[in-house]
């Protein structure tokens, strides 16, 4: 499988990264190359075998349903580009 | 490298125990080195005055009769790791003024025991990498050269920094995280010492994720002994992070010496890659033959799916790196670009402060994550994993206790020499050495030998889930026959 132009521009608005016009040739050439890389998985025979979801078989561990830390809001917006009285400012969502 | 600067851990912990020299002068040792080898740009931060304070601290609890299993050790810390009140970065412009609230888990465990230090040293751009070229701080330049030639060589990646600092002399150790080889391949270049342990050894909570289901933290260390120490410290049960095992640590450092008599050694036939270079092979058969004569039995296994690893695992990485980074958003913290709405600030922030590897990557796993090809892809490569997985437990179902290979497929090359126009060129790197990771198993790198060219070439041990132990007596033999490598300071 390879990629189009159109492809990569809608990639790219997926995973919320601008391209700019003249950068989107080369960007597809390179995901053509990965994708062309990736394809010899298609020769192998996978009729029936599990999908690996766990690297070390063990129990998915619970921890308790409680609060365990809070009250910290300077720490919490301290790294934070845009804020105001503890909330993170972003442009308008809503009009 | 003066002597405090060329000790080993172990022989610096004597020295601090019989108080034949202090932790903050091992400390003002290492700091006036660094200082001096800031050509290599190993680290991207130094803090002198956190060293100084550990390493009084240090001095004070040696004084005590309470020093701790690592008091005094100077090490570096990679830059994914969170380091309270220190700017942690992975390497990105995206992060480059981030300055954590908390401490990792395995850094915290380090500081518990007494290490001091010195400060975050250079990576890969979120540990993409192989070579240490995709860092927004510049790429490091190996300590090592060829021969009669002053080129300068790329010291391997993603820990390309770490692995530089500790063959450099400019720390005694050092942490490194895994996820395709980022630290066992920069061990095998720079000649030291580097373990990636059983996936859920080490825990992964505040360490910057890059594929979570294949991330692990490990040592880089001068000799098999010290990363044996360094890893204990490291190593052990995390509450915080749900896939770290709850098991006790073992004792490593006391596997360095034990016997390896009627151990079973597996030699990959599947490793024989085409093209392999003639002194690799040399190095592999030296290796076996030195297990051997320590009364190893050396037989040939078959991991029929080798090949298919390494394309698996670029679609397994970036889809988890993907999901991983989109936490980046100009919101929360790290770099903000404005933009004329909420999506165009994402999309002009995340296009700024992520480098052209690490985009390719995300767009890479977004793709093959997207709707319709989902199953194609993704689905496909975890089916994959699993038979890669059940081709090593095949082996260790047999009796084999561990499994040698090389490290990497050559010595280190030039800055700029690989992977400018095709990216998986640089993918090939890590051949060797994905398999693990892919399999979530532990493996060592130590250094076998030096190329014609006269850089050092690894051999690679790969062990039966947290059997780290083994490797690690396994290791001690290989270092014991093949000696120690310390490049030419010519800094």
């Amino acid at each position: 499988m390879s990629v189009d132009i159109a492809t990569v521009r809608r990639i790219a608005h997926l995973a919320r990264i601008a391209v700019e016009d003249s950068e989107i040739e080369k960007m597809r050439t390179e995901i053509n190359a990965i994708l062309s890389f990736v394809e010899q998985l298609s020769e192998v025979e996978v009729e029936g075998v599990e999908p690996m979801t766990s690297v070390t078989p063990m129990v998915m561990k619970k921890r308790a349903d409680a609060v365990t830390d809070g009250g910290i809001p300077d720490i919490i917006v301290g790294n934070a580009p845009a804020t105001e009285d503890h909330f993170f400012l972003v442009p308008k969502v809503v009009e | 490298m003066t002597e405090l600067t060329s000790l080993t851990i172990a022989d610096a912990r004597d020295g601090l125990t019989t108080k034949r020299f202090s932790a903050s002068e091992l400390a003002e040792a290492h700091l006036a080195a660094m200082e001096k080898a800031r050509v290599l740009n190993a680290y991207v931060l130094e803090t002198p005055d956190v060293a100084r304070a550990m390493a009084c601290e240090s001095d004070r609890r040696i004084a005590a009769g309470k020093a701790g299993p690592l008091e005094g050790i100077p090490v570096a810390i990679k830059d994914m790791f969170c380091t309270k009140d220190v700017r942690t970065t992975a390497c990105s412009h995206i992060l480059d003024t981030f300055v954590p609230a908390y401490e990792s888990t395995v850094t915290a465990q380090l500081w518990r025991d007494g290490a001091v230090l010195l400060g975050k040293t250079n990576n890969d751009e979120f540990a993409m990498g192989s070579s240490n070229e995709t860092s927004f701080f510049g790429p490091v330049t190996s300590p090592w050269r060829r021969q009669g030639a002053n080129t300068p060589l790329v010291p391997g990646g993603s820990s390309g920094g770490s692995a530089a600092a500790v063959a450099a002399g400019i720390c005694l150790g050092a942490t490194g995280t895994d996820t395709g080889g980022s630290i066992r391949q920069p061990a095998a270049f720079a000649g030291i010492v580097g373990v990636k342990p059983t996936y859920g050894r080490c825990s992964r909570w505040g360490t910057i994720a890059f594929a979570s289901s294949l991330d692990q933290a490990g040592p880089f260390a001068r000799s098999v002994r010290d990363a044996a120490i360094l890893l204990r410290s490291m190593a052990g049960h995390d509450a915080k992070d749900t896939t770290s095992i709850d098991q006790p640590v073992p004792d490593y450092e006391a596997a360095i010496g034990k016997s390896v008599k009627g151990m079973k050694i597996g030699i990959p036939k599947e490793y024989r890659v085409g093209g392999m270079a003639a002194e690799i092979e040399t190095l592999w058969a030296q290796g076996a033959d030195w297990l051997k004569k320590a009364g190893a039995d050396i037989v040939e296994v078959s991991l029929p799916h080798t090949r298919y690893a390494l394309p698996a695992y670029y679609i397994v990485a970036p889809a988890e790196a993907s999901s991983n980074l989109a936490r980046y958003d100009g919101v929360r913290y790290g770099l903000r670009e404005n933009g004329r709405d909420i999506t165009d600030m994402y999309e002009r922030t995340r296009a700024s402060g992520f480098g052209a590897e690490v985009r390719r990557r995300i767009m890479i796993g977004t793709y093959v994550l997207s709707a319709g090809y989902y199953d194609a892809y993704y689905l496909r490569a975890q089916k994959v994993r699993t038979l890669i997985k059940k081709d090593f437990e095949d082996c260790f179902d047999k009796g084999v206790n561990a499994i040698l290979t090389p490290a990497t497929p050559s010595a280190a090359f030039g800055i700029g020499e690989k992977g400018g126009a095709d990216p998986v060129e640089m993918y090939l790197n890590d051949v060797f050495t994905v398999t693990v990771n892919m399999a979530g198993l532990p493996g060592i790198s130590v250094p076998g030998g030096l190329s014609s060219e006269g850089l050092p070439l690894g051999l690679q041990l790969i062990g039966r889930p947290f059997d780290e132990e083994t490797l690690f007596s396994l290791g001690e033999v290989i270092e014991q026959a093949a000696g120690r490598f310390t490049p030419q300071a010519w800094w």
